[in-house]
């Protein structure tokens, strides 16, 4: 899960690093005032979880108040990748010196934690990586005994040869591997992270993606989660348990299992089609995952074509099988469906669906080719 | 010989009395696993199908019944500590069936299990099963024969669909090992490689990635230096875009780093017989051997 940058820095904030007044706001009447409140220039910025939002005109600089208002009209309720834009975050446009970039990963590599510094801060650091992989530092962090003084203060000589500003740096990064292991973080990154004229180090940008499966233990967390700003399919796949990613294709695909689907999705490009969506209904036996699945698939415009892809092992074909023959019953089923099962209690499966009226394949190739050949068709 | 289980495997199971514990349990059995013990904290004492003793700890199981290895089936957010438990209380293998665990307690358990010198297989696994000797997880005894190829994958049904291709057309697996699909695991492909290189049941290795990370690209790196036996690999996620994870949580292209192209390329610069598609596993294994 993604946060929006104005809880980033408020989760930074909270672990003591030095982050820019300024506020969040869903209205133009709102993101007024907090430039008013501000008082001076002021940057605008889209809260969405897209990349690439300045490109795509989400952040706007405004020298008054009116014109912070002018700007948040135009940015609230923009499309950004697909997204709505929902909220605008109101902060001060500060004088900066110099722009750097600090983050902290899960390494898979060391299977450690890993800080990573650059000075070619305020731009994407997967550029810098890839064109100038000299202007990176890396420090892998036992995770027994933390980020320790010594390795923060070596990694801010990389950044800042003036010992004053490297002390700060040095503390934001402790703090900052603090606020990464307190939110059960997989990222946590500062970019840039400036110095002003004045001296003193900032956290301008703040960027933290949290582990799914460290949300169930931490509510605070989890609570931040901010349903309004994902695709609202994704959303009701993960409630009922599936993951469901949407793609620009149009065969939709129901597959158990991670793996398999994306395998899955290949061999209908494989056979010249294009799949509509990524969806794994995982490893458990509940007809009603189908049934939401089925649902979610049909509800995609763009989909010409089902293709079911199961192979039984905690799956059972069977639980599928009812799944499927309850989704016809609630959904209208108006395209073409191939089901593909095979594996445990295949036999009761193909059972079901012949006594429901529709026939199963076991062949995953021939399922797919069938189901490609059907959206053609459709198309 | 086997790699990691054989018919001298002894096994605890962590969580035998939950209720995918409980139905693995059965499915083990049947398959002719040793399955000695198994604990779930206050239900010592008892006994899972009238037949395999239950104890309070790991450490009581081992002490009483001499297991080697144990499974964990218990729910995430207790894994790490059941991992810590199995390998405080001295077996040699762990595998780790439980989906779910946190990114961040994995990378304090593998520093505590390099200490113990113990192996992990998993988090978030089908495990390990050698046809006709052992069975340690989840997958499906009946899809499997015995044989001569090795099969190591990242995914699970996915692994189940290669080697049902493998058994349809007579080749039988030596032992099939699912590393897991998240990004921090106790056993990777490398290290499958060498002990499929080293055991002398082995006659050609399948082996089954996909996006995400770099070890495909470090195992195509060791097969080029130290494999002899042919190999013939997967890659899934051709067609996944970057930046969205795919299920698993270590399934995410990110920057240039982890595309199934970068990891295909890998493979061929290294020997590795690349298949398109599932169905191919049969027609390269053909050509290698």
């Amino acid at each position: 899960m993604n946060l929006h940058e104005y809880q980033a820095r408020a989760l930074l904030k909270a672990a003591g690093i030095p982050v820019p007044d300024g506020d969040v706001a869903t209205t133009p009447n709102d993101a007024e005032a907090i430039a008013a409140r501000l008082g001076g220039r002021v940057a605008v910025k889209a809260q969405v979880h897209a990349g690439g939002r300045g490109k795509a005109g989400g952040v706007k600089l405004a020298e008054s108040p009116g014109e912070a208002r002018a700007h948040a009209e135009a940015i609230l309720g923009m499309q950004i990748k697909g997204l709505t834009v929902q909220k605008v975050l109101v902060v001060p446009a500060a004088a900066i010196e110099t722009e750097s970039y600090v983050g902290v990963i899960v390494d898979r590599v060391s299977q450690c934690p890993l800080v990573m510094v650059s000075p070619a801060g305020g731009v994407d650091i997967e550029e810098v990586a890839a064109k100038t992989p000299e202007k990176i530092f890396r420090r892998v962090v036992d995770p027994r005994y933390g980020l320790l003084p010594y390795e923060a203060m070596a990694l801010g000589f990389r950044l800042y040869d003036d010992v004053r500003l490297v002390r700060q740096a040095a503390g934001i990064m402790r703090q900052l591997y603090v606020a990464f292991l307190q939110a059960g973080a997989s990222l946590a990154e500062i970019n840039p992270l400036v110095t002003t004229p004045e001296g003193e180090v900032v956290a301008l940008d703040a960027k933290i993606g949290v582990d799914d499966n460290e949300l169930a233990r931490r509510p605070a967390i989890a609570n931040l989660r901010d349903l309004s700003a994902e695709d609202p399919h994704e959303v009701e796949a993960r409630e009922a348990g599936l993951s469901y990613i949407k793609l620009d294709g149009n065969v939709g695909c129901c597959v158990n299992g991670a793996g398999l689907a994306m395998a899955t999705m290949d061999l209908v490009k494989y056979y010249g089609g294009d799949p509509a969506n990524f969806l794994d209904i995982g490893g458990s036996s509940n007809p009603q995952k189908v049934v939401t699945a089925l649902r979610i698939i049909t509800s995609d415009p763009s989909v010409k074509s089902i293709l079911f892809n199961i192979f039984g092992g905690i799956t059972r074909c069977d639980d599928v099988a009812n799944g499927i023959v309850e989704a016809t019953r609630q959904v209208d089923l108006d395209r073409p469906m191939v089901i593909r099962l095979t594996g445990t209690n295949e036999e009761a499966a193909v059972r079901i669906l012949e006594d429901a009226g529709f026939s199963a394949l076991t062949d995953m190739d021939e399922a797919v080719e069938r189901a490609v050949a059907l959206a053609g068709e459709a198309a | 010989m086997s790699i990691f289980i054989d018919r001298d495997t002894r096994l605890v199971v962590q969580g035998i009395t939950g209720r995918d514990g409980a139905f693995h349990t059965k499915q083990m059995l049947e398959y002719g696993t040793s399955v000695v013990a198994g604990v779930t904290p206050g239900k010592g004492g008892q006994r899972f199908d009238q037949r395999v003793p239950v104890f309070n700890t790991v450490a009581d199981a081992v002490e009483e019944t001499g297991a080697n290895t144990s499974v964990i089936y218990v729910p995430a957010q207790f894994a790490a500590d059941a991992v810590y438990e199995a390998a405080d209380a001295g077996v040699d293998l762990i595998v780790c069936i439980t989906e779910g665990v946190p990114v961040l307690d994995m990378t304090r358990v593998m520093p505590f299990l390099r200490e113990a010198n113990v192996r992990l297989i998993g988090p978030n696994c089908p495990g390990v099963i050698s046809p006709g000797r052992a069975k340690v997880g989840i997958i499906p005894g009946r899809i499997c024969r015995e044989g001569s190829i090795g099969v190591v994958s990242r995914s699970g049904t996915l692994t189940y669909e290669i080697i049902h291709q493998l058994s349809r057309h007579e080749y039988g697996q030596s032992t099939c090992v699912g590393i897991g699909g998240d990004p921090i695991i106790g056993t990777n492909f490398t290290d499958c490689l060498a002990a499929f290189e080293a055991d002398e049941m082995t006659s050609a290795i399948v082996m089954i990635g996909e996006i995400g990370g770099t070890d495909e690209q470090e195992a195509a790196k060791f097969v080029r230096e130290h494999v002899s036996k042919p190999v013939v690999g997967f890659i899934a996620g051709q067609t996944a875009p970057p930046g969205r994870r795919m299920g698993h949580a270590g399934a995410i292209i990110s920057g240039s780093s982890g595309t199934a192209a970068e990891k295909i390329a890998a493979f061929e610069a290294a020997g590795i017989s690349v298949m398109r598609r599932p169905a191919d596993v049969v027609p390269l294994l053909q050509e290698r051997t």
